[in-house]
C-alpha cells in the first residue's frame, strides 16, 4: 500500500460516522413514534399501571438504540470496532452499577430497623 | 524487523518503537471524544441510580404526581428532537461543502436548545416558587441534580454550538473545524440519548409510582 492510500484509508476512519438524509429521516420517524405512543400512554391510561410501565420502558430502549444507530451512527466498523468496544463495556458498567444500586439499596430499606420517629418531624 | 529479538552487544537496547509510522492530525479525536462521551454516559448512570434510589422519599413533601407537568416535558422533548434533526441536516451541509447552509441549520439547532433550556428553566422556576426546591426532600435533590446535569450538559453545547458558527463562519469548512462539527454531533446527539432516559424513568414512571 503506498503512503497516499494509507492516507486516503485513515481520512475515511475519521469521517465514516456520517449518515445519509435517508439515516437521519427514518431515525427522526422513529423517535417520534417511539416518543408519542409512551407520553400518550401515559397522559390518556388506557392501560393499567404495570402494562404501561413496561411497555414505556421498552420504548425508552429502542429509541436509545434507534439513536445510536441512526444519530450516533454506531456500527462495528469504525475506528476498527474501538467505539462499539467501548460503548459495549460502558453499557455492562452501567447495567452491573444500576442493577446492584437498585438491588442493594432495596433491600437495605426492606431490613432496616422500624424508626421510631416520623421523618417528616426532622429538623 | 524480525519476529524473534537476538541481543547483539554492539547495538543499544531500544523498548520504543523509534520509526513510528506517522498520523495525521486529529485521527484520533473522534475515539478519543468518544470515550469522553462513554465516561459522561457513567456520569448520568450514578444521577439515574442515586433518583432510582431516592426518587420514592418525599419527606412529607410533593411527588412527581403533584409537581410534573407532562405536556410542558412533551413540548420539551419534542424540541430536543427537532435540535437533533436539524444538527443532522447541519451535517449533511458539512458533506456537501455548503458552508451557508451549515451555518443556517446551526442556527436552527441553536433555537431550539435555547428554547428546550428556556422550558427547562421555566419548569425549575415554576417548582422553586411552589416550594419544591432541592432542599426540600431527597426526591428533589435528586430530581434537580439529574435533569439540572443534563441542562447544563445542554447549555455547553448550545456554547460550543456559538463558538463553532463563529469559527466556521471565519475560518470556512476547513478539516478542522470539520472535525470539530463531528464532535459537536456526538455530543448533541447523545444529550438527546440521555434525555429519553430522563422523560422516561423521570417524568413518565413519576406520573405511575
Amino acid at each position: 500500500m503506498s503512503a497516499h492510500d494509507d492516507h486516503a484509508d485513515h481520512g475515511d476512519a475519521n469521517h465514516g460516522g456520517h449518515g445519509s438524509l435517508r439515516d437521519y429521516v427514518i431515525g427522526f420517524a422513529l423517535s417520534v413514534v417511539l416518543t408519542a405512543i409512551p407520553f400518550w400512554l401515559v397522559m390518556a391510561r388506557p392501560l393499567a399501571d404495570g402494562p404501561t410501565a413496561a411497555i414505556i420502558l421498552a420504548f425508552a430502549a429502542v429509541q436509545m438504540v434507534v439513536h445510536v444507530i441512526y444519530f450516533l451512527h454506531m456500527s462495528g466498523r469504525h475506528e476498527g470496532g474501538w467505539t462499539m468496544m467501548a460503548m459495549i463495556f460502558t453499557v455492562i458498567i452501567v447495567v452491573i452499577m444500576l442493577t446492584g444500586s437498585l438491588w442493594v439499596m432495596y433491600h437495605l430499606n426492606h431490613n432496616m430497623m422500624p424508626m421510631p420517629h416520623d421523618m417528616s418531624q426532622m429538623p | 524487523m524480525a519476529s524473534t529479538v537476538t541481543y547483539d552487544p554492539d547495538q543499544p537496547v531500544s523498548f520504543y518503537d523509534l520509526d513510528e509510522h506517522e498520523h495525521p492530525e486529529g485521527h484520533s479525536t473522534m475515539l478519543g471524544f468518544w470515550i469522553y462521551l462513554m465516561s459522561d454516559c457513567l456520569i448520568f448512570a450514578i444521577l439515574f441510580a442515586c433518583y432510582a434510589v431516592l426518587g420514592g422519599n418525599y419527606a412529607a413533601g410533593p411527588g412527581p404526581k403533584d409537581l410534573f407537568d407532562l405536556p410542558l416535558v412533551a413540548l420539551n422533548t419534542a424540541m430536543l428532537l427537532f435540535s437533533s434533526i436539524t444538527y443532522g441536516f447541519a451535517m449533511l451541509a458539512v458533506q456537501r461543502g455548503a458552508k451557508g447552509q451549515v451555518l443556517g441549520w446551526l442556527f436552527v439547532t441553536l433555537l431550539f436548545g435555547l428554547a428546550f433550556l428556556s422550558i427547562e428553566l421555566y419548569e425549575f422556576a415554576h417548582l422553586i416558587h411552589e416550594g419544591a426546591t432541592p432542599q426540600r426532600s431527597a426526591f428533589l435533590s435528586a430530581f434537580f441534580t439529574l435533569v439540572g446535569t443534563h441542562g447544563l450538559h445542554v447549555t455547553f453545547g448550545s456554547i460550543w454550538l456559538v463558538t463553532l458558527m463563529v469559527q466556521v463562519s471565519s475560518r470556512g469548512l476547513i478539516e478542522a473545524n470539520k472535525r470539530r462539527l463531528m464532535c459537536l454531533s456526538l455530543f448533541w446527539h447523545f444529550l438527546d440519548v440521555i434525555w429519553i432516559g430522563v422523560f422516561t424513568f423521570v417524568y413518565l414512571l413519576g406520573m405511575l409510582r
